[in-house]
């Protein structure tokens, strides 16, 4: 396979920041977006603040907001986020809106994502046994209900395994029409977010390799996935940080907690 | 009637051992930690959690061994990951956990709000949430048309008969807590109850349960209560005690009282990692101190003052005049 040799090099940005802003980029604008904990939470202020400023966000606590929290938040409960919110109300509220198929995009994390996109957050297994894991929360919900998701991950073969051992959040199943065969009623992984590239899905349900990021070539992304992971025929670059985006992830996150 | 209590007589009274409380409605804001701390010196045992998340309040309770059972969608600590606590117990056998999603949580919460044995959902549908899980079976829609997104009309076609396709359902069961332990900002004597910020699952969670304990920060007159009615969130005839408990929720925060310590949530990570250092995190912070006065004074008269509000911030006025 040709390859370009890489020559390592500093970059201007952090790992974090790249993927929050792959994450941010996901967001089109005016879209309703359910926006998970932990990095979504500042891929949403980013995509905002940049190309998508009509974006709306959901968050399971209750809160939609059409403007980004005015200060940096590590949950999405923190006052700020309450701050001149648009609404404030119940968890049972924005369940339905994601349920009667009004949320575009849900954003999640995962221990565990897999060839079809399922996601593990309940239990791994290792050479030492389970590891008990924080379990769902909402992640379940929105792999269910949104009209689809995104995944952000640190790219491993343990992270990436060819199937999880529990499926917490459905993907693609075991590939194409098993989410209709079990009755859920649209969506679906549109792209899996790691610390080395970018995965997205064909028709048949299976991910494919879509992009490396800057300094990574694809033997290494093979190399570290826990599957043969079939490769787009033309394997793009993870686009870099816009001085734009870079300003805003640090004028929010100004210590880097979520990006460092 | 006033059903004012003392933090103590109102865990004394109402959460008796094996009792299954909701805590932690709210999400991460106006988690009842002053109450959870009161069970925890009460040696509360055999209990049972419900709750969407728990941010580390079901994890030190777990640590001092009050709970049996685990009913949520997610136990951790928010901003940090992992809750040692309930990761130990869960992986060494010693806590049942029913694993929920968040959306399951407030659906079986409110089924039982309104008095229905179950509600149906489209979620969770080819998930191992749902697999071997007490509180979801599989449904079919008794309706043939549905109500739901793509509905056969759209996807039918002109002039052709639309496709009719049972719609697959979860049922999620309904689930009555003995106990709900709300705090919020401010209640009257009798439970009334304003609440503002994020409500999660509380009201469906207040309506489900048998007892409701109110901790506010302020007690106030009906009188304020009822100026201003759209905020009222618990009517008192729910509620069975109601206990005054100024920075009762502290780490976590209260909507226009006090910011979320989260020093106080990365330092509870560092120093819980294993059982002992728990214990001792426990006999610091919950055994060692009488009362939440007494743990306010332990955290420091500066460290509340930099958690207070830096910038008030009041809603426009409502007139209810007519």
């Amino acid at each position: 396979m040709a390859m370009t040799t890489v020559i390592p090099e500093r970059r201007a940005y952090t790992p974090g920041e790249l993927m929050v802003v792959s994450a941010a980029r996901e967001i089109r604008d005016g879209e309703i977006v359910f926006v998970g904990m932990r990095l979504p939470l500042i891929a949403f202020v980013v995509a905002k603040k940049t190309h998508a400023p009509n974006a709306v966000g959901l968050f399971e606590n209750g809160v939609i907001r059409c403007t980004p929290s005015p200060q940096l938040i590590y949950t999405m409960a923190d006052p700020a986020n309450i701050r001149n919110a648009t609404q404030c109300l119940d968890m049972l509220g924005v369940m339905s809106l994601l349920q009667s198929e009004r949320v575009h995009l849900g954003f999640l994390g995962a221990a565990e994502v897999d060839r079809f996109g399922n996601l593990n957050s309940t239990q791994v297994r290792g050479p030492k046994g389970v590891t008990r894991l924080p379990g769902s929360g909402g992640a379940c919900d929105i792999a269910s209900l949104a009209q689809r998701f995104v995944v952000l991950l640190e790219h491993s073969r343990e992270r990436l395994p060819e199937r999880v051992s529990y499926i917490t959040s459905p993907g693609n199943g075991d590939g194409q029409g098993w989410r209709q065969r079990v009755g859920l009623p649209r969506g679906g992984p549109a792209a899996v977010i790691t610390s080395k590239a970018v995965l997205r899905f064909g028709d048949d349900g299976e991910a494919y390799l879509s992009s490396t990021h800057p300094g990574v070539n694809v033997d290494e992304v093979l190399c570290h996935t826990g599957w043969p992971l079939r490769v787009s025929s033309e394997v793009m670059l993870t686009p870099e940080p816009s001085a734009e985006e870079l300003n805003a992830i640090r004028e929010y996150d100004k210590d880097g907690f979520w990006t460092k | 009637m006033s059903k004012l209590l003392t933090m103590r007589e109102a865990i004394r009274e109402l959460v008796p051992d094996g009792a299954s409380l909701a805590l932690g409605l709210q999400m991460e804001q106006m988690i009842p930690f002053a109450a959870g701390h009161e069970i925890i010196r009460q040696n509360k045992r055999g209990l049972t959690l419900i709750g969407p998340i728990s941010d580390i309040l079901f994890d030190q309770m777990i640590a001092a061994g009050c709970v049996e059972q685990v009913i949520a969608a997610w136990v951790g600590n928010v901003m940090m990951g992992s809750a040692y606590n309930f990761r130990r117990a869960v992986e060494q056998g010693g806590l049942k956990v029913v694993n929920l999603s968040n959306f399951a949580v407030a659906l079986a919460l409110q089924a039982a709000a309104m008095g229905v044995p179950f509600l149906p959902t489209r979620t969770a549908l080819g998930s191992d949430v749902a697999r071997g899980n007490e509180f979801f079976a599989k449904i079919d829609s008794p309706f043939e048309d549905s109500q739901s997104g793509e509905s056969s009309t759209r996807l039918g076609g002109r002039g052709r008969p639309p496709l009719r396709e049972q719609v697959k359902l979860h049922a999620v069961r309904a689930l009555s807590p003995d106990v709900a332990i709300v705090h919020l900002q401010r209640a009257d004597r009798d439970g009334n109850a304003h609440c503002w910020g994020n409500f999660g699952v509380m009201i469906e969670a207040v309506r489900a349960a048998r007892r409701v304990i109110v901790v506010a920060e302020e007690i106030v007159d009906g009188d304020v209560i009822a100026s201003d009615p759209n905020r009222t969130v618990i009517p008192g005839f729910l509620v069975s005690a109601v206990v005054a408990c100024s920075y009762g929720a502290h780490p976590s925060p209260v909507q226009g009282c006090y910011g979320r310590d989260n020093a106080f949530f990365r330092q509870y990570h560092e120093q819980t990692k294993t059982q002992a250092d728990s214990d001792a995190w426990l006999q610091h912070w919950v055994h060692s101190v009488a009362d939440r006065q007494a743990y306010m004074n332990q955290l420091g008269g500066c460290r509340v003052e930099g958690l207070g509000v830096k910038q008030h911030a009041y809603a426009a006025q409502t007139d209810f005049g007519y």
